[in-house]
């Protein structure tokens, strides 16, 4: 019995504050699942991740396990991870080769890597039968939608809607940030996915990733410990490399991070600008920037470094920074369960300090023996706790409200610590619910 | 640098691998410096898990088995005293939120064979396996794998110049992540 009508689930987001249910409820998470899961672009991988064909990559879209798979045609497929025949999984590991031909561990139909049927076993016994061993319903199903965006593969299980690029609109500063820092003007997937599962809702973490408040709060003792260890090693050496920064800029008070803004658009996708991306002028950023310089020139190498992109969200499923080539995958498993993905990429053409450098932010950020992340899943894991009990009704929203800039759907922040990106998630968390089919 | 300047290359242990016959009381010696290793992981005694380790000396447990060096590639942990130092500071640290909550591990070292020994400066490598539990508010995990350590003889001891710590479980999905070196 569905609890939940359009007026319910209107009620539940108002602008300064959400209802405790949009997070704990399981039936609201199915209610997800179908209405916005099921309708947005979701990131598939990279295509670098399937360079020869028959590379393949699973993941989940939504609760559809799906293949991303490279077809002997060059191109890259998303499909279902589905045999037409009975239902298996038709691949079983992460990631791999298929050899020659996709085949069913079960009763070996095989399908061509674009999904196509290409032999099915005992096809007598399907004469007469409705079943036609060629046709369309002996392929393995295409993903709806399908598209990529500078070699991030996206796809949607929603046949009509917008289209990739004007879904992501100006998000996909995220994607040409990260492209166009490489000298090559493309990245290139370093092949280690990380995968961490919290114990807690998916909206957790996206509302964590911008909310520049908490950092000081939460990431205290790593900020701390990191910079008594940077003063160790100035004291001893007279410097200390400008990569401590990553960890001890959590220090920074919070008037700091007020200094920072976010640019909140349709869709819920959101951009931090500011934090760490501002020209560093260590000998490695500059090393780095006469790579640049040569291959693009003084004017566009500006151009491209001064953008002070910190971090993106393309609402609802990935986080990207692009200054460290860093890039999170949200994968909702339960109202209770999300998985994170985390991968990192390669500038292709700059100097090997630059990728050593952004690498080290990987391993210590954002690998299972994270120092930061620590703290951020244990506060999700506690959020989502608290909000089973009744001693809060609602969850706040107010900070800095009314005090955004908002012209043509677009609200930029005047101060940091506004909650404008949590308001813009649930603008469009409540019109994706509310819609009509 | 927190980009860790990388030791010599060392492979996962190969099954099988030849065993240097070495005199009873290095093999004890060896066994007896793991041992108590493992036991100042478990007691949280973390300056002194890091005095193991030489003044150059990396801990690191590769993202793959197949990585032989944490020089250019993903780890799960490729740390210098430095790093180690930081962990430490932050697990301390009166506000470290995530350290409030009652935990705890227990781990097993045994299968200790050593791989090499020189007999002149007491350098010796060894390889061991480990099953270790982490207790966690209400909650247990269980991971286990090897260890191989490439051990410089001091005055006052061993000291680990490497340590490579590869899960059966290092690829799989973490519920939840690790804070302390395993």
């Amino acid at each position: 019995m569905a609890r939940y009508g359009i007026n319910e689930l209107r009620g539940m987001v108002e602008p300064d504050r959400v209802h405790r249910a949009t997070y704990g409820d399981p039936e609201i998470f199915e209610l997800e699942m179908e209405r916005i899961f099921n309708r947005v672009w979701t990131y598939v991988g990279h295509e670098s991740q399937v360079k020869k064909p028959g590379d393949y990559w699973t993941v989940m879209i939504g609760r559809q396990p799906m293949i991303m798979i490279r077809g002997e045609d060059g191109k890259v497929h998303v499909l279902f991870n589905c045999c037409p025949h009975r239902g298996n999984l038709l691949i079983g590991d992460r990631s791999g080769n298929v050899e020659k031909s996709i085949v069913c561990s079960y009763h070996a139909w095989q399908f061509n890597y674009d999904g196509s049927p290409k032999a099915i076993p005992l096809a007598k016994g399907y004469e007469g039968t409705k079943l036609d061993p060629s046709g369309r319903a002996c392929a393995v199903r295409r993903a709806p939608r399908q598209d990529s965006y500078r070699g991030f593969v996206f796809a949607s299980l929603a046949d009509s809607g917008p289209s990739l690029l004007d879904w992501l609109g100006a998000s996909r500063v995220a994607f040409d940030q990260m492209c166009d820092r490489a000298p090559d003007g493309e990245v290139e997937v370093v092949p280690t996915c990380f995968r961490v599962l919290q114990r807690s809702n998916w909206k957790f973490f996206l509302e964590n990733q911008l909310d520049v408040a908490h950092a000081v709060v939460t990431h205290e003792s790593t900020g701390r410990a990191a910079m008594d260890v940077e003063e160790q090693v100035k004291a001893k050496s007279g410097s200390a490399p400008f990569d401590y920064h990553f960890l001890s800029g959590f220090t920074m008070p919070l008037g700091a991070w007020d200094k920072m803004t976010t640019v909140n658009y349709p869709h819920g996708h959101s951009v931090l600008e500011g934090y760490m991306s501002l020209r560093p002028k260590d000998p490695i950023s500059l090393e780095y920037e006469a790579v640049m310089k040569a291959k693009y020139g003084e004017a566009r190498t500006n151009e491209i470094l001064e953008k002070n992109i910190h971090h993106v969200i393309c609402w609802p499923g990935l986080s990207i920074q692009p200054p460290l080539q860093q890039l999170r995958a949200i994968r909702p498993l339960a109202h209770d369960q999300t998985l994170t993905e985390l991968w990192h990429f390669r500038l292709k053409g700059a100097p090997e300090p630059i990728y050593r450098r952004a690498l080290g932010y990987f391993n210590l950020v954002n690998s299972p023996s994270t120092m930061v992340n620590a703290d951020d899943l244990w506060n999700f894991r506690k959020q989502h706790e608290g909000l089973r009990s009744e001693g809060s009704e609602w969850v706040s929203l107010h900070r800095y409200l009314g005090q955004d800039d908002e012209a043509g759907g677009v609200v930029r922040t005047r101060i940091g610590t506004s909650e404008a990106p949590l308001r813009n998630y649930f603008k469009a968390w409540a019109e994706y619910m509310t819609a009509g089919n | 640098m927190l980009t860790v300047t990388a030791p010599a290359p060392l492979a996962a242990p190969k099954p099988g691998a030849a065993r240097a016959s070495v005199p009873l009381d290095v093999q004890r010696e060896v066994e007896q410096f793991l041992y108590r290793q493992a036991d100042l992981l478990d007691g949280k005694a973390w300056q002194d898990y890091i005095d193991c380790f030489a003044p150059d000396g990396v801990y690191w447990m590769p993202a793959h088995p197949h990585q032989t060096s944490g020089d250019g590639v993903p780890s799960i942990f490729f740390e210098d005293r430095n790093l180690m130092t930081i962990r430490m500071k932050r697990m301390l640290h009166p506000r470290a939120w995530s350290q409030k909550t009652q935990w705890g591990t227990s781990h097993v070292v045994g299968n200790v064979a050593i791989e090499s020994h020189d007999p002149k400066s007491g350098a010796v490598v060894c390889r061991s396996r480990f099953h270790m539990l982490d207790f966690r508010r209400d909650q247990s995990r269980h991971f286990a794998g090897s260890y191989v350590h490439r051990l410089a003889k001091t005055g006052d001891g061993y000291r680990i110049a490497l340590q490579r710590v590869d899960m059966v479980n290092g690829e799989g999905m973490y519920e939840y992540v690790l804070q302390a070196w395993v």
